[in-house]
């Protein structure tokens, strides 16, 4: 089952006199449970199909399926829902909140949750996420008393905390040193394969490409080679 | 419901990051609202002064005065008919709903004599202890004058703080005895000081007795005195035939010198020169007018389309400029202080102007992981009227605090008025309603993308 499917994206931007076409045509698939990796060099376009990807800007053409819906054509509140309830973010600034508690920045999704959750409920799920990802001792210290290592699994568990369907992470390991980000992709690695969650990691190391199932590159706007890296998908180049 | 409480704290919580800026930030808002408080409670405080003092000047009284007598086609002017008698007065206090209290008023003008000093007060009033309470004037020594007094024509009388002064160098007045035209009249007590009236008169310069005492037994013929008609029948009354009744052309048959001494002298008319009467309030004034006109009329036996026969006067132009005066002060000072709300508002607007800039990555990451614009724009409205409304409630602490420190320096009587309260946390509200939306509508504008890349 395809969680991701697009077709032919184009994203145009309208700058001074001329049009500047980012995306060219972008056609891919991620399947559900996949754990994919994004490569491209800086002005490829990477950033700007991470955001189609994550909801948070529309294509100039194209389709874009997630979870089976048309996502091209929601209006901005609708992409909101869809933002709170199926994706979760992971930053290369991690972007805490500043001194607000850790366990208040994971509950920070919840707030925004359509039908309404309990506070009670939505802290049960946020306590949960903090323990498995090993800061169940300091829910309670502010993103300045934790290590930047700490910091980022904390904004895991942010993007964890409503169970979305796919999470997107724009160079996790950006900010982090190498033995740090190590444990951070492990981390990664250790929620696809347990709790199946699918994610993209969006960046241009190919260390942390290395530890992706596959890699999609991307130069100039299109998708370029597509590489198996570990036991599934095929070639998903259309 | 559980939305809103998730916003609010969200606010409180964003409020706490900046304790010091949120603090000063609502210093405009706190002294905008404590200045408003502060003025509506001083300037009704200010007004429930000076509508005192005007009181006790006399401007919720009304006078009745008697009409115009006339012979021969030649008017003697207001106030020459015989009319108006002590029982009006009476009958006015009993009958009337509006009118708080009544009291009758007999005029002279004699000689006071103490020793080797003597002394024309400017007013003598006969009057009734009802007087006192009309003209808000206590007794600062001594008793006042009772009804008790006024039923035995008792020979006792009150001064005025200059007579006092004029007649006793001592100053001790009280229980000594006055002469006024032979006749003794021992000081019961000594008036409160009041100044001058709207005329520049000395009120102090008074002397208060009862009615009875002043007409049958001190000045026979104030009357004549009085009115012109009489005065023009007798023309042979001078000071002397006063003073040596037995000289005097009398136009009652003559009683001996020793009954004229003792009894009362017998005046035809127990007419009085006008009836006080105090009305609660300056609003009451034309239905007690209303009232009393009613009511002489038909004691007087007036036909309906034949003129009164009395004039009822009030203070009214006195108490309109007043009453305008103190509701004029009242709105301009709240005016003033409603500017200075507004600049609080402009404050408001700049500092969450200056915090939407600030928090431009958390206002992406809020949009990021759901927060409609809806959302973000209701936590920063949220936001800027919780400053507000703190700094409403901080203010009327604060005005509350104001209020009372000038009730205790300046004496006025200041009442914490609730509906000023009410009004401040309403414009509170609506300020930082107002001032907040523009900061909060352009948070709520920010494209996610670009406000997540935002350093």
């Amino acid at each position: 089952m395809d969680l991701i499917k697009t077709d032919g994206l184009f994203k145009t931007y309208r700058l001074g006199g001329g049009d500047l076409a980012v995306l060219k045509g972008v056609s891919l698939t991620i399947a559900t449970g996949e754990l994919v990796a994004l490569m491209g060099a800086s002005g490829s376009g990477k950033t700007t199909l991470m955001n189609i990807l994550g909801c948070l800007d529309r294509p100039t053409a194209g389709s874009y399926f997630f979870d089976g819906q048309e996502i091209s054509r929601l209006s901005p509140n609708q992409r909101a829902v869809l933002r709170n309830s199926k994706i979760g973010f992971v930053f290369q600034n991690f972007n805490l909140l500043p001194r607000t508690s850790a366990l208040e920045n994971v509950l920070l999704p919840t707030n925004y949750v359509e039908d309404g959750l309990s506070a009670k409920a939505a802290r049960q799920r946020a306590v949960q996420w903090l323990e498995r990802v090993g800061l169940a001792e300091r829910m309670h210290h502010e993103p300045a008393q934790l290590s930047g290592g700490q910091q980022q699994r904390v904004a895991i568990a942010r993007a964890l905390v409503n169970n979305p369907r796919l999470v997107l992470a724009d160079e996790p390991t950006g900010n982090l040193d190498s033995h740090t980000s190590e444990e951070v992709l492990q981390m990664f690695q250790q929620l696809n394969t347990r709790q199946g969650i699918t994610m993209v990691l969006v960046t241009h190391d190919a260390n942390v490409a290395a530890h992706a199932q596959r890699v999609i590159h991307i130069k100039d706007g299109l998708i370029g080679d597509v590489l198996a890296a570990g036991p599934a998908g095929g070639p998903q180049h259309a | 419901m559980l939305k809103i409480t998730a916003t609010l704290k969200t606010a409180f919580r964003a409020l706490r990051r900046n304790p010091l800026r949120s603090a000063l930030t609502t210093l405009g808002i706190i002294i905008g609202i404590a200045s408003v408080i502060a003025m509506v409670q001083i300037g009704e405080g200010s007004s429930a002064a000076i509508k005192q003092t005007f009181t006790s000047m006399g401007a919720n009284t009304l006078i009745v005065f008697p009409g115009a007598a006339a012979s021969g086609g030649v008017s003697f002017g207001g106030g020459s008919a015989v009319t108006l008698t002590a029982e009006d007065a009476a009958a006015i206090a009993r009958d009337c709903p509006t009118v708080a209290a009544a009291a009758p008023m007999v005029h002279a003008r004699l000689q006071l004599v103490r020793g080797n000093q003597n002394w024309v007060p400017q007013f003598i009033y006969g009057t009734t202890p009802a007087f006192l309470k009309i003209r808000d004037w206590p007794v600062v020594e001594g008793r006042p004058i009772t009804n008790a007094d006024v039923l035995g024509a008792n020979e006792v009388c009150l001064l005025g703080q200059t007579d006092v002064r004029e007649l006793f160098p001592s100053g001790k007045a009280v229980g000594k005895t006055i002469l006024v035209q032979n006749v003794p009249l021992r000081v019961v007590g000594v008036l409160a000081r009041k100044g001058a009236n709207m005329m520049g008169m000395d009120q102090d310069d008074v002397i208060v007795l009862p009615w009875t005492t002043l007409k049958y037994r001190v000045s026979g013929s104030a009357l004549e005195n009085q009115n012109q008609n009489t005065a023009a029948a007798s023309s042979s009354t001078t000071s002397t035939d006063q003073l040596y009744p037995e000289t005097a052309q009398s136009l009652y048959p003559t009683a001996s010198a020793s009954e004229q001494l003792d009894t009362p002298q017998p005046v035809s008319f127990p007419n009085v020169n006008g009836i006080f009467v105090a009305v609660p309030t300056l609003a009451q004034i034309p239905q007690a007018t209303q009232e009393i006109t009613t009511l002489l009329r038909q004691r007087h036996h007036l036909q309906p389309g034949q003129p009164s026969d009395f004039n009822i006067r009030n203070l009214a132009e006195i108490s309109q400029a007043l009453g305008k005066t103190s509701t004029m002060m009242t709105n301009l000072l709240t005016g003033v202080a409603l500017i200075s709300l507004l600049v609080g508002g402009v404050g408001i607007m700049n500092i969450m102007l200056v915090s939407v800039t600030e928090r431009t990555r958390e206002i992406g990451l809020r949009m990021a992981v759901g927060a409609k614009a809806r959302d973000i724009l209701s936590q920063f409205v949220l936001e800027a009227m919780v400053l507000c409304l703190c700094g409403g409630l901080l203010g009327i602490i604060a005005g509350e605090g104001l209020s009372s420190l000038i009730k205790h320096m300046l004496h006025w009587p200041i009442a914490v008025s609730v509906p000023a309260i009410i009004a401040s946390v309403a414009v509170a509200a609506g300020v930082g309603l107002i001032f907040g939306w523009y900061p909060a509508w352009k948070a709520s504008r920010l494209d996610p993308i670009e406000a997540l890349r935002y350093e």
